[in-house]
């Protein structure tokens, strides 16, 4: 009995086309495409935003634009750039780096991407449809439901994002059957690069997530399509029950964006250290108590509810407790720097960037999960400032670190490390410039989502400099695109192995052949290139 | 030692594993592991729903008491509940003959369905009717979608093994069979909470 593959490689050396293929890295970087692209939109709409609320009583933009914007804005950054951009990186990075030539399914994930991409089409096809959704990324009932939201906008919101989820639940699916199934001889899951291992983590976490949202869209659907009555108070439903739901999606949902960028830079601290991670067990362990206790926090987002003293105390502790594990993480990292031949290349400073604004984002955090501190600043630029600390100062820095690290692997070629530089200060500049204010401009009472304010508030000053630092930051990624679009028609050459790293897509070509490997590699311990370069330093297996 | 200096490592591929003539474990075959993976995470999604109608259940009780015909419902689950059976032969043997009758009995349910979703509508039930409407809809409406979605896979297996016996991975009824259980399963969950539950 011959045994017929489902799927048939095309040909070594010859291309398909980015419509066609089902090669894991160009999925990779069709993904990281999708990403770049929603991850401009998605800063316009912010740009837009910071512009209207520069001066107090500003009539640059109306409400309803304002709703608009806000509500597409976290739509976009979320599902839609940041998502992909870390699917694309583990897309790309998981086979090479666990010595497979493919992951376990190629054409479905070539649907899950293009499922993926459709998704986020719907949701902007709305504003030609008339009106995009204006409830807010998390579409709280019953403002979302037909009654108080009667445009289409809602609608779309529901079909993108169920289409969209489809997709990135597919992808799950597909990474966790590439992790478990496909590592090479020798490559022990004690053994796997810790991005692996925390895109295992996010994997199982989205196969626990995203279906909460899918089921909560699907109900919201039957009221708004159907007359059902799930979050309709008048027909006797509870609009509490689509927090809930959503929350148990969005909770989970902050790690899955963050735990693939502490992978990221679980991989680029020790190269440029010069030393193996410090204590890669915890590391991975917390990754896996992260996992578990993001399922238990999410009602955290719900603290001005009013679901009662004894529920709200059960969830401010376990929200404290997931400060325990992430800080194990920062500890190591840090370990890791001490005593290293530390190399600041651009990789290693958003790396470091990513530790210092994570911190304070992660600290900003754990004072919300205090209950008086979030009923005093609940809905606050304070939750503002917070969230941006966590999702740009953590998750796009370690983004931006990952770029800086993989693209000569990708491409060949070099980014440049002067504009990388430029690019990385000017980041880091106009993103506390733009956020920090936000702290006090929540603690002294200016709520979010409010399209302008009377100037003897007094906020216009704070608000004056966090939208003079968006402008900083949107040079900053005009510097970013000016890097990337020069280093890949000009930049230097890289070579296979330019950073003198340690795991295995760069024992391979830069850019790695269609089959990854001119043979399945063996290996004998966690940093198998280190190991083959200096066989008289390899680390005990 | 090879070109990229490392040791040639061994690995054999999963489909000739499979195709040695033992049955595969969800532990080794990514076939299987994709779908016990997918179905892990379907629960999730059930769960969620399950959740909601017993969040509503005692708004909707007697609205449930007054309409549901638990007797004939009972029936046209057992024909559920005996195509798991019949697919646990169709895998077995890679059976045509078991593999028809997993599909007359998944359209007898699915029949069933429909005929009280008619009744239902015709009486005046229907999704925007209540709380109950709303929740028994969703509930009974996804598992129904679920159990077609699986229809579709048997006679597409089917339609496989009627082209090219050979050329199907035994793999394949296993998969299929693991994703119909499954619906199953979630149906006896379903039938107790919605009937069941309103004999208590």
């Amino acid at each position: 009995m011959t045994a017929i593959p489902l799927w048939v490689r095309r040909p070594a050396g010859e291309r398909v086309g980015w419509l066609r293929t089902v090669d894991h890295k160009e999925i990779g970087v069709l993904y990281i495409g999708m990403g770049v692209a929603f991850f401009a939109v998605g800063g316009l709409e912010a740009l837009l935003l910071r512009a209207q609320l520069a001066t107090p009583e500003s009539r640059l933009v109306d409400p309803s634009t304002y709703d608009q914007a806000f509500t597409v804005h976290g739509v976009t950054m979320i599902l839609l750039a940041i998502v992909p951009l870390l699917v694309g990186f583990a897309n790309y990075l998981v086979p090479l780096m666990i010595g497979a030539p493919d992951v376990a399914y190629p054409r479905l994930n070539a649907l899950s991407f293009w499922l993926s991409l459709v998704g986020g089409i719907i949701l902007y096809f709305s504003f030609l449809a008339g009106g995009a959704p204006d409830t807010g990324w998390f579409s709280y009932a019953p403002l979302a439901e037909r009654s108080f939201a009667p445009g289409p906008g809602v609608d779309y919101y529901i079909l993108g994002l169920a289409v969209n989820g489809a997709g990135t639940i597919i992808g799950a699916i597909n990474l966790t059957v590439t992790i478990l199934l496909m590592r090479c001889p020798g490559m022990a899951i004690s053994r796997v690069p810790l991005f692996v291992w925390m895109t295992l983590v996010t994997t199982i976490l989205i196969l626990g997530a995203y279906p909460a949202l899918t089921a909560a869209l699907v109900m919201l659907f039957v009221d708004r399509q159907l007359g059902g009555h799930f979050f309709d108070p008048a027909g006797g439903g509870q609009a509490v029950l689509w927090q809930h739901l959503f929350w148990f999606f969005g909770h989970p949902e902050v790690y899955i964006m963050v735990l693939p960028a502490m992978g990221m830079i679980s991989e680029i601290i020790p190269v440029f250290s010069g030393k193996p991670i410090f204590g890669y067990r915890f590391v991975a362990g917390s990754s896996v108590a992260i996992a578990f206790l993001s399922f238990g926090v999410w009602a955290h987002h719900m603290f001005a509810v009013g679901l009662g003293d004894m529920e709200n105390a059960i969830f401010s502790a376990t929200s404290m407790l997931i400060a325990v594990p992430t800080g194990v993480k920062i500890f190591n990292w840090i370990a890791t720097m001490v005593g290293g031949r530390i190399r600041l290349t651009t990789a290693m400073l958003f790396a470091i960037g990513f530790i210092a604004m994570f911190v304070i984002g992660g600290l900003s955090g754990v004072s919300l999960a205090v209950v008086p501190i979030d009923l005093a600043v609940t809905d606050s630029y304070y939750v503002v400032a917070h969230l941006h600390y966590v999702l740009f100062g953590g998750t796009m820095l370690g983004v931006f670190a990952g770029a800086y690290y993989w693209f000569p692997k990708m491409t060949g070629r070099l980014l440049d490390e002067g504009l990388g530089k430029l690019h990385f200060w000017a980041t880091f500049a106009g993103f506390n410039l733009t956020f920090l204010p936000q702290h006090w401009l929540g603690a002294v009472g200016m709520p979010r989502r409010v399209f302008t304010y009377a100037a003897s508030t007094g906020w216009g000053p704070l608000n004056l400099v966090s939208t003079i630092g968006a402008a900083i930051l949107a040079v900053a990624m005009v510097i970013l695109a000016v890097n990337l679009v020069r280093s890949l028609r000009s930049g230097e050459v890289a070579g296979d192995d330019p950073w003198d790293a340690f795991t295995l897509e760069w024992a391979t070509s830069s850019p790695p052949p269609p089959e990854n490997f001119p043979v399945t590699p063996a290996v004998t311990g966690r940093r198998p290139l280190w190991d083959r370069k200096h066989p008289e330093l390899r680390d005990p297996s | 030692m090879s070109e990229t200096g490392f040791v040639r490592g061994e690995r054999i591929p999963p489909a000739v594993s499979v195709s040695l003539g033992r049955s595969a474990t969800i532990g080794q075959d990514r076939t299987l592991l994709g779908v016990a993976v997918f179905i892990a995470s379907e629960s999730v999604f059930f769960l969620a729903i399950v959740l909601a109608y017993l969040a509503y259940r005692d708004a909707g009780l007697v609205t449930a008491k007054a309409n549901l015909d638990v007797p004939r419902t009972a029936i046209f689950s057992v024909a559920l509940f005996s195509s798991s059976a019949t697919m646990a032969m169709a895998a077995r043997r890679a059976s045509r003959g078991w593999l028809v009758a997993t599909i007359a009995l998944g359209t007898v349910f699915l029949v069933g369905q429909g005929s009280e979703y008619a009744r239902l509508l015709a009486s005046g039930i229907g999704p925007g009717r209540e709380l109950f409407g709303t929740t028994f809809f969703t509930l009974t409406g996804l598992h129904g979608l679920h159990v077609l979605v699986g229809l579709v896979a048997l006679v597409a297996l089917l339609a496989a093994h009627m082209r090219r016996p050979y050329a199907l991975r035994p793999v394949a009824f296993e998969a299929v069979g693991l994703y119909w259980h499954f619906v199953d399963a979630v149906w006896v969950v379903v039938f107790s909470v919605v009937y069941l539950g309103t004999l208590l």
